[in-house]
């Protein structure tokens, strides 16, 4: 069995007359380790899709089972703990706590998690290195420039290192430049095995996944894997 | 960091909300303790005058054919005469078991003269018993010597008398040392003498016609002294005048009352004023409480954080409503009490119930936002940025 697995995802909002389908009748497999790309136009159910998979979201019908466990059949609590335990998010507009330091966003995981403040302290200070924020850990967020807000929030993301990775336009406010960087930094911790799934609607983001699905009208119209001449390096 | 952390910091940045939501609990517990310690002072202040003018006891003599209604004034002159109480069985008063709770023993001849061809009522009394005794009493002019008369109000209205006249009864000559201000009471109709001028003017050396007693009450039982008093004067009718002493506590009791309530309304405001703030500060931080949800927060760690946001601000706003309560009530009692210390002295059971209070009230407001913020759905809360 592959490690995430979803079957027959389907979506709605509304009633009546008034029913939407964000995603519909979706299915798909991801081993641990990929990273995969979600791309689409704008309303097209990428978020709906990232945001079921972070199980934070319940599909009307289908199932959405992660290393045998299905997510929606556990309670909303199991739930808030398989996000604490198996996810990683990286949402649009960094979603920094605005009156914490950076030191204390990143921490922010942790906060609820039996370990010592020490092994925290390391752990935070960890996943700071690793986006090359450490010397300003004591900022606030208004202190910091948009590319270093978005490896705060990278930062945060792996702090308690997750074996799943969700992004969401995780460069959607940022110059190419920085965004290269940020991408970069994605692609390093799929090599260290994290299984990253990143939803973008920039071709040049899409580049450093190496599976991209294709969605529109809340439906994978494409499902591939990035070959070598698309790959960024 | 600790979810207490989270909280004080939150609060730190927004002072506004978390000032908003200590000013409604300061003004609902500083006016509960403030009450409570007026009322306090008040009932220490009744029971200190209380022990000074006491619950009076009056004693008459015992008969069975005279109505002796020195209030009512129907007192009949040749039966009056005929009933006494000597003045030295009198002094046995002194030597009752609760004596320590006597605060003032006044005793009175009265009697009936004819002043300017009217018939008035003179009262013989203890000037120095009289101001325990009557400390509503308010003389223009002076204490009367042995050839001198002080007039109730009515009495110098109806005499034509004033301050510095003179008048002729029972063949002496008196003046009119000073005149009473107006009493509301029997006194108001009267003539005063002297305790030894009265009983020389109507025959009665050694005798009184009744006296009252000013009885330290707050922890006495008045009936026992009555019973006391009775036993030391077979002779004569003892009885206790509760009547000023109970109305008095019932018009306290009736202030507490109507000052629970009015507490009960401020504290309901307070509550009220929480609530809101809590709800608009829940709504406010609609995407920052998706995050922690998002991030794996459970919902009970959600209302851990607004518990202790409203804990921290209830818990200081117990301690300075205490405060501010108790030196409100300080003021109040000096600027309101005549003649009081004005000492309203701390209270540690208050201070404590105070913040118990503050505590309970800021808890049980932010309970409904505290639920309401544990049961945003992450997904929605994180749409709404």
């Amino acid at each position: 069995m592959s490690y995430i697995t979803a079957e027959n995802l389907i979506k709605t909002y509304g009633r009546g007359d008034a029913v939407v389908s964000a995603v519909c009748d979706v299915s798909f497999q991801i081993e641990a380790g990929e990273f995969v790309g979600l791309m689409g136009e704008s309303g097209a159910g990428k978020s709906t899709l990232l945001s079921i998979m972070g199980a934070m979201n319940a599909p009307t019908s289908g199932s959405f089972v992660v290393d045998e466990i299905n997510i929606y059949s556990l309670s909303s609590e199991q739930q808030a703990d398989f996000r604490r335990e198996f996810l990683g998010f990286i949402f649009q507009d960094f979603c920094l706590v605005p009156y914490l330091t950076v030191f204390e966003n990143v921490m922010l995981p942790l906060t609820i998690v039996r370990k010592s403040r020490k092994q925290k302290q390391v752990m935070v200070e960890n996943a700071l290195s690793q986006v090359g924020l450490l010397e300003k850990a004591a900022r606030l967020q208004n202190q910091i420039s948009g590319g270093e807000k978005e490896r705060v929030a990278i930062a945060r993301a792996i702090v308690n290192e997750p074996p799943v990775l969700l992004a969401d336009e995780p460069t959607g406010n940022l110059d190419s430049k920085t965004s290269a960087d940020i991408m970069k930094l994605l692609q390093n911790f799929n090599s260290d095995g994290m299984t990253i799934i990143m939803v973008t609607h920039s071709e040049a983001c899409a580049r450093y996944a190496r599976r991209l699905m294709r969605v529109s009208d809340g439906k994978i119209v494409a499902d591939q894997p990035m070959s070598g001449k698309h790959l960024a390096n | 960091m600790t979810l207490k952390h989270i909280s004080i910091k939150n609060l730190i940045r927004r002072k506004g909300k978390a000032f908003f939501v200590l000013a409604g609990l300061v003004i609902g517990v500083s006016t509960v303790v403030g009450i409570i310690s007026y009322i306090e002072a008040m009932t220490n202040d009744i029971n200190h005058k209380l022990e000074k003018y006491g619950a009076n006891i009056l004693i008459v003599p015992r008969t069975e054919n005279l109505t002796l209604t020195y209030g009512g004034l129907s007192l009949g002159g040749v039966s009056f005469e005929m009933q006494e109480i000597r003045e030295a069985k009198l002094a046995q008063v002194s030597s009752i078991k609760n004596a320590r709770n006597i605060a003032a023993l006044g005793p009175l001849v009265l009697g009936v003269v004819d002043v300017n061809s009217h018939k008035v009522l003179l009262a013989g009394v203890d000037f120095k018993a009289s101001t325990i005794l009557k400390p509503w009493w308010q003389l223009q002019g002076e204490l009367p010597d042995e050839n001198g008369v002080i007039l109730g109000a009515e009495a110098a209205r109806i005499l034509k008398l004033s301050t510095g006249d003179s008048f002729e009864t029972k063949d002496r000559h008196f003046v009119v040392s000073g005149i009473l201000q107006p009493t509301g009471s029997q006194d108001d109709q009267l003539v005063f003498a002297r305790l030894s001028t009265a009983q020389a003017l109507f025959d009665k050396g050694g005798r009184v016609s009744m006296a009252e007693v000013a009885a330290l009450c707050q922890d006495c039982p008045i009936e026992e002294m009555v019973r006391q008093i009775s036993d030391a004067l077979p002779g004569a009718k003892v009885m206790a005048i509760q009547q000023v002493v109970k109305g008095r506590m019932q018009t306290l009791g009736q202030f507490k009352k109507f000052s629970v309530g009015i507490s009960g309304v401020i504290l309901l405001i307070g509550s009220l004023v929480v609530l809101v703030t809590m709800m608009s500060s829940v709504r406010e931080r609609t995407d920052e409480i998706g995050i922690f949800r998002a991030i794996g927060f459970r919902k009970r760690h959600v209302m851990q954080i607004i518990f202790l946001e409203a804990a921290i601000v209830s818990g200081l706003a117990g301690i300075v409503g205490y405060l501010l309560g108790w030196g409100s009530a300080k003021a109040a009692v000096q600027f309101f009490v005549d003649g009081h210390s004005g000492i309203v002295p701390f209270n540690l059971e208050l201070a404590a119930g105070a913040f118990i209070l503050a505590l309970f009230i800021g808890l049980v407001s932010s309970a409904y936002p505290a639920v309401m913020a544990a049961r945003l759905d992450p997904g929605e809360a994180l749409r709404s940025l």
